[in-house]
């Protein structure tokens, strides 16, 4: 069976690219507009993967993230943090707060599919 | 022993003295004698006992004489040369001893003559010199009062105590302050003014922050140091602050030593502290410093509207070209997409490239005119910022503190006081809310970043609590900031994260900040100390602080505030209200006619006819005034750290304290009361009204019944008291009070 990818982002425009691709490649799809809707998907959706947009209304891609690794029982869950906040600092801090990538927009869409599928062991 | 009876004595004793030489010859002669001879000597004798008589008696005719030239050349004329020294000496210069008396004398007193003229004229010479240097004073104080009023800057110079030496008109206009709520009309008071306390104005720690880095730059050798830190002004302007010492000359460092040693019970410890009185390099220890004052909020604005500008440029192309891409290759990697899919991905390119284009051409016109970000930050060693850090957070909080890992090779882009600020805070949560006992610090390199870490251990804290000490607007011990944590660590173009590190049950904060490279020239903006004007003439340097020491101090070398109200009654009690506060203040025995504080006060009653008939102060006057509660707060400011002195003081402070409670306001300095003064130096005289009193000591009364002008008249009465009191041995505050309160008057109660 297909894995689950939520895809957290307030951006419809790169949302529907997101979703298409990761559609393509045969991943059960949900998508969340903002953190708190994200946050509350994570609980429902339970997905093997977050692509997750650092700014988002409600609440932020880094304290998202810091929430789900609070729970032990979200450990395994990967995430990948996607930003238009491209500084050091910003990167540094993503790393720091759990994300297990992080990548500056734009991006190449084929690394991204490349490093969704290592994560996710296939 | 008179002159007469001295040549008595003399004479006597001399005659006596020739009379037993003769009668010695005589005895010789006659035991030389054979017996028959003696017997017909003494027969002779016998015969003429009366011309023996006469004959002694007239020996003293002559003894009388020569005792009387020697006594007039020997010691008179010594006498006369002495007296004349003494008026060459004290009262008149060009005095000359006549010539009197025995050669001897006479050559002295030439000798003395002599000396007298090199006296005088080294005299007339130091005069000359005195009245040369002091015009050359006066020449530069002109020019530098002249400078400083055209200077573009707000200038404000402070001794070690913070005390305001010197200040321009600039330094006045930016440091008003509105009334509360009163900003829209226009109606603010500086706080500004000779004499006057800095920290009414500035936070005193920050001021203390700024002398201990100046102080640590001196200490590793760095010449001209200077401090800088942005600020808010009390109406809310943004300003940037340059401090630069102010040094002692150094031979005045041994005296400075002396007074230091006598002052330090009554000078605030934390600021001498931070100034430490040593003397560097040849020059005295610092004195005082210079603030020069640049208002930037304006600059900062247009800076901040820069970065937003920056911000959403970067981000918002950085976005939209994430979303043409992605679109772009799916559509390539897909090429047998349904139409629909393809017009879609179509559509989202096509809307982004606008949107583009139009956030393009918006940041370039608006980019034109946004100035530099003029916030500045100061090259500082990390592990310096820490070791600031821990100890203000030993001092402040009483946690203690530790070292980890400490790069010591970092250096930090800083706004400091700020920074350290934020450190504190965090550690204050931390103890407040979470009990936790010890903080410890850690600075790390990570490539173009530097890692200062404050760690603790404890039961984890939680990501929801540390996100929202980020965002609160920062308070410590009282002392609230309008930033909080998270806008600090942004003005630094750093991050701060909370992480835990499970296996050591370490978690800790970390500020993740730019490396710099540390630059020494931009420390030596200011000149050198040696090279600046020495305009060190400032009778305030040697002023000591004003403490609850006070007690001890000479009336004459305190600053008063000299205060009147005027008011709806007579009755505090009976509701009646303050419709005006004048008030003017004495610094160094000199009243400052223009610090002055004046204000009409809304009663919120109306005044009653005699009232009015009175002070000539109506109701449509005051209709349109603030109320007492926005008056309060400034005229406490006003008087802040000095002696409050009104006639007949009992009235209006008991019209103050019945305000206190409503306003928040409390005044708790010391209270001198002209009206209990008088009875103090004039007991027998039947009046103590101001009029009366003012009369008696030849001031004019001028501006009756108004409130300034009551408090000026109150303020000349009570200077020229001060020397009247030091008569009766009534010299200082102590002394003052004291004997204010065994007069009968101060018995009467309001």
């Amino acid at each position: 069976m297909g894995k689950k990818i939520l895809i957290a982002d307030d951006e419809p425009n790169i949302v529907v690219s997101l979703e298409f691709l990761m559609k393509q490649q045969g991943y059960e799809v949900k998508v969340a507009r903002d953190g708190e809707e994200a946050l509350a998907a994570v609980a429902a959706f339970g997905p093997d993967l977050i692509l997750l947009d650092v700014m988002m209304p409600r609440m932020s891609g880094y304290d998202l993230c810091q929430k789900v690794r609070e729970n032990a029982a979200w450990q395994d869950i990967r995430i990948i943090m996607l930003s238009a906040k491209g500084r050091d600092v910003e990167v540094t801090k993503g790393m720091a707060v759990g994300a297990d990538a992080y990548v500056t927009k734009p991006f190449s869409t084929k690394d991204l599919l490349a490093r969704v599928r290592e994560m996710l062991g296939e | 022993m008179s002159d007469r009876v001295r040549i008595g004595i003399a004479l006597f004793a001399a005659w006596g003295l020739v009379l037993a030489a003769i009668a010695a010859a005589a005895l010789l002669v006659g035991a030389d004698l054979a017996d028959h001879q003696r017997a017909v000597l003494l027969a002779i004798l016998q015969e003429r006992a009366a011309s023996v008589v006469l004959v002694s008696l007239l020996l003293l005719v002559p003894l009388v004489f020569i005792l009387n030239a020697l006594f007039r050349r020997y010691v008179k004329a010594p006498r006369a040369l002495t007296e004349d020294i003494r008026i060459m000496l004290t009262a008149n210069p060009a005095h000359r001893a006549p010539l009197r008396g025995s050669a001897e004398i006479r050559q002295l007193a030439e000798g003395f003559n002599g000396f007298a003229d090199a006296h005088e004229a080294l005299k007339r010479d130091v005069e000359q010199r005195v009245r040369e240097a002091n015009a050359r004073i006066e020449q530069e104080k002109n020019r530098l009062a002249a400078l400083m009023s055209e200077l573009a800057q707000s200038v404000v110079m402070c001794n070690v105590e913070g005390r305001i030496l010197l200040y321009n008109t600039r330094a006045m206009q930016l440091l008003r302050k509105p009334l509360a709520g009163e900003a829209a009309a226009g109606k603010a008071h500086t706080l500004v003014g000779l004499g006057r306390s800095i920290f009414a104005i500035f936070d005193r720690n920050l001021i203390i922050h700024a002398l201990e880095t100046i102080h640590e730059r001196l200490a590793q050798g760095i010449r001209g140091p200077v401090a800088n830190f942005v600020t808010t002004a009390p109406a809310g302007q943004l300003v940037r602050v340059q401090m630069a010492p102010v040094f002692g000359a150094a031979t005045d460092a041994a005296t400075d030593a002396a007074t230091d040693a006598a002052n330090d019970a009554a000078n605030d410890a934390a600021t001498r502290a931070a100034t430490g009185a040593d003397a560097k390099d040849g020059r005295g220890g610092i004195t005082g410093f210079v603030l020069i004052l640049d208002n930037i909020t304006r600059r900062i604005e247009s800076g901040n509207r820069r970065d937003l500008l920056l911000q959403t440029l970067t981000q918002g192309t950085r976005a939209s070209l994430g979303s043409v891409r992605a679109a772009v290759e799916t559509i390539a990697a897909f090429p047998d997409m349904d139409q629909a899919a393809r017009d879609r991905f179509i559509g989202i390119i096509g809307e982004e490239a606008q949107q583009l284009s139009a956030k393009l051409d918006e940041t370039v016109s608006e980019f034109a005119d946004s100035l530099r970000n003029e916030w500045p930050l100061e090259d500082m060693r990390g592990a310096d910022l820490i070791a600031a850090a821990q100890r203000r957070i030993e001092s402040r909080l009483g946690l203690p503190t530790k070292l980890e890992a400490v790069d010591e090779s970092i250096w930090l882009n800083v706004d400091s006081y700020s920074l350290m600020q934020g450190i504190t805070y965090l550690a204050s949560r931390l103890q407040e809310e979470f009990g936790i006992r010890e903080i410890r610090f850690g600075l790390e390199a990570a490539g173009a970043l530097a890692h200062l870490d404050v760690i603790w251990t404890g039961a984890p804290i939680g990501t929801e609590t540390t996100m929202a000490w980020q965002t609160d607007a920062m308070a410590l011990g009282g002392e609230a900031s309008p930033l909080t944590l998270k806008q600090i660590v942004e003005r630094h173009n750093a991050e701060i994260w909370y992480q835990i590190h499970r296996p050591s049950h370490r978690e800790f904060f970390r500020i993740a900040i730019p490396v710099t490279r540390p630059e020494e020239a931009s420390w030596s903006t200011a000149p050198a100390g040696e090279s600046r004007p020495e305009f060190y003439d400032f009778d305030l340097f040697h002023q000591p602080g004003q403490t609850p020491e006070q007690d001890t101090r000479p009336l004459a070398a305190l600053s008063y505030t000299i205060f009147d109200t005027e008011t709806t009654g007579l009755a505090p009690s009976g509701g009646d209200e303050i419709v005006s506060i004048g008030a003017v203040r004495i610094v160094n025995g000199r009243l400052l006619e223009h610090e002055v504080f004046e204000q009409l006060v809304n009663p919120r009653r109306s005044m009653s006819a005699e009232a009015t008939r009175i002070t000539g102060i109506e109701n449509a006057m005051l209709e349109h005034q603030p109320t007492i509660d926005k008056v309060l707060p400034a005229f406490a400011q006003f008087c802040e750290d000095t002696v409050l002195v009104a006639h007949n003081a009992a009235f209006d402070l008991r019209f103050l304290r019945l305000k206190e409670e409503g306003t928040g306001v409390r005044f708790t300095q010391p209270v001198l009361d002209t009206l209990l003064l008088s009875a103090v130096l004039h007991p027998d005289f039947e009046s103590h009204r101001l009029e009366a009193i003012a009369e008696r000591m030849g001031v004019n009364p001028i501006g009756r019944h108004t409130a300034l002008g009551d408090a000026i008249m109150t303020g000349e009465v009570f200077l020229r008291m001060i020397p009247l009191l030091a008569e009766r041995g009534i010299r200082t505050l102590g002394e003052a009070r004291e004997a204010s309160q065994q007069t009968y008057y101060a018995r009467i109660e309001y």
